[in-house]
């Protein structure tokens, strides 16, 4: 089977304090930690596990700048037979739909059985799998959480309300958004790194892909983000600034109080 | 000014509580406009569903086809192709459902598509602004949204609060017949209901509740020893569960368990919005979070700022302190 993961890099949510850029326009980049979007992690590792099962190759690829070879090459260390990096300056100011655009021209150029994405990244739109789906006109789903596949067609799970799954069946080939927990993708050490840093990484450009360029970039996006802010609070947590100790005994009392001691 | 639809979930014959957001939401675009709620589905869960929504919604388009017996999506995306008006605004829940139909949808209707929507300001000429939220709800940010060939708006569930409802006379519209033969490339099988774990964290009234915070599934344990001195249950957030460190019944959230306990304790839980959802009756909730932007401290009583892995032990220690039994 020939897979085709679709990941990002992103500033790490668990691991950085989120703080606004003076203009208003960005968040401070100064000083993040990136690392790969979390759901395409376990995308990549399910696309691994498929090509282990059933044999054929996993391309992983991403839509961005010279710094996101960064995770290419880590999904290269994870076992991807292939990474593409497509970047073009055109690309800037992109929406959902622009990055969707660029992806489906470089599907049409290839042939895929089956397209994994993260469910979502940073942003939480959840949006570019299904608009690549509908471009492609293939089937979609979504918020997966298995896969087994069978002839000519997978057995999905997908993840909707209190812990339950709803199952499907999906023709090949077709475009899967990859839900968190779906399996434990593999460590990835410095070591495993090295050992790919040869590989090469191929950069494509818009008309590589043959990408319509009024399809994409600022002028394209229907969706613009005008600035951040932080919402003004109705309420907020009374926040305890004693010591620890101090903290702990207050917090016993107020669990206390409100009945929560047995 | 577009018409505003409302894509109406219904289970049972009940249209769900998002039916009444949306039109809330409706009202934030344009509060002269009435919405025209769309409702799809087969035989007399559907009728119910519109009748149900006549007391809200003045309009009510129904659409009946045996194949829309179960909601898949992409059989629905097909069915609202055929019968929504050119640029029409389409507000929908932004649920499991609608992450599954709206981004495509939006491709296939050639309008513009806004995710996840928290909040909305008003339409100015060909622009909607609406808010929305990033990294984890850590910050916010106005988004101006082109609708002059249409939108598709998911709504976060919560975000928009009912207001009073309207007429009661609403008029049920049978559009079944605008819609042709719907075939998909993907079919619903069925639906596995989550098996029921060793406890059951919807029946306690006090809950210490893990996140990614914990770190490590060793540390679990630091939350377990405060649960039996409490004598409360341990409940997680999805990092917890996505990792292994503990069973999916005992998360809280909107892929997990609905929770109503009295106090919640939020250690190291950095307080997503389906995390939220899980958490109903509004409880006095205390949050321990090392990171001080932690979307949870918007949201609890009180909060500290620290590391769990260090407070959960004093806490258990000052419990044990009070009930007169030395640690162990």
């Amino acid at each position: 089977m020939e897979i085709l993961v679709c990941a990002r890099r992103v500033p790490d949510t668990s691991e950085n304090e989120i703080e606004i850029n003076a203009a208003g326009n960005d968040i401070e980049r100064d000083e993040l930690v990136y690392s790969m979007n979390e759901p395409d992690n376990y995308a990549v590792e399910e696309a691994l596990q498929i090509r282990d099962r059933v044999g054929g190759n996993v391309t992983v690829v991403t839509v961005g700048g010279e710094d996101d070879e960064e995770i290419l090459r880590r999904e290269l260390a994870m076992g991807a037979n292939r990474a593409v990096l497509i970047s073009d300056d055109v690309f800037s100011g992109s929406d959902g739909r622009g990055i969707a655009a660029v992806l489906a021209a470089f599907v049409r150029q290839g042939h895929y059985d089956l397209i994994l994405t993260g469910v979502q990244a940073e942003e939480g739109a959840a949006q570019v799998g299904g608009m690549l789906a509908a471009l492609l006109d293939y089937p979609f789903a979504s918020l997966v959480n298995s896969i087994v596949v069978e002839d000519g067609k997978l057995r999905v799970s997908r993840e909707i309300e209190s812990g339950n799954r709803e199952i499907n069946e999906i023709e090949l080939p077709c475009v899967l958004s990859i839900q968190t927990g779906i399996n434990e993708p593999r460590y990835v050490g410095m070591r495993g790194i090295r050992q790919v840093a040869s590989l090469p990484i191929p950069t494509l450009g818009a008309s590589d892909v043959g990408v319509d360029q009024a399809a994409v970039g600022g002028k394209a996006a229907r969706a613009k983000r005008v600035d951040y802010f932080i919402p003004a609070l109705s309420k907020g947590a009374l926040i305890l600034h004693r010591s620890r100790e101090e903290n702990a005994a207050q917090v016993l009392e107020l669990v206390a109080a409100k009945g929560g001691l047995k | 000014m577009a018409r505003i639809f409302a894509y109406i979930v219904h289970r049972g014959g009940a249209a769900d509580d998002s039916a009444a957001e949306l039109l809330a939401a409706a009202r934030n675009i344009d509060s002269t406009v009435s919405p025209i709620a769309i409702v799809v589905g087969w035989g007399a869960d559907l009728d119910a569903a519109c009748d149900s929504l006549r007391a809200s919604y003045s309009e009510i388009w129904k659409i009946a086809n045996e194949a829309l017996a179960y909601p898949n999506a992409e059989l629905v995306r097909q069915a609202l192709v055929s019968v929504l008006l050119p640029n029409s605004i389409l507000l929908v829940p932004h649920d499991h459902f609608g992450i599954d139909l709206s981004p495509g949808l939006s491709i296939k209707l050639n309008s513009a598509f806004a995710p996840d929507v928290v909040g909305i300001d008003g339409v100015e000429g060909d622009f909607l602004k609406i808010v929305r939220q990033e990294f984890g709800g850590q910050v916010s940010a106005h988004v101006r949204c082109d609708i002059s060939s249409g939108t598709v708006i998911n709504i976060r569930p919560g975000a928009f609060k009912p207001g009073p409802s309207a007429s009661g006379s609403g008029v049920v519209v049978d559009k079944s017949s605008a819609v042709g033969a719907l075939e998909a490339r993907r079919h619903y099988v069925e639906t596995i209901v989550a098996e029921a774990g060793d406890v059951d964290i919807t029946k306690h009234n006090v809950l210490v509740s893990i996140g990614r915070g914990i770190q490590e599934k060793e540390n679990v344990t630091l939350a377990e020893e405060l649960a039996e001195v409490l004598g409360a249950a341990v409940s997680c957030s999805r990092p917890v569960v996505d990792a292994k460190w503990m069973e999916k019944s005992r998360q809280v959230g909107s892929s997990g368990k609905t929770v109503k306990p009295k106090v919640y304790l939020a250690f190291g839980i950095s307080g997503a919005f389906q995390h939220l959802a899980g958490i109903k009756g509004n409880p006095f909730l205390i949050a321990i979070n090392k990171n001080p932007k932690a979307p949870i401290f918007q949201v609890a009583d009180v909060g500290i700022v620290d590391d769990v892995l260090e407070f959960l032990p004093m806490l258990t220690d000052k419990v044990r302190e009070m009930r007169g039994t030395s640690a162990k």
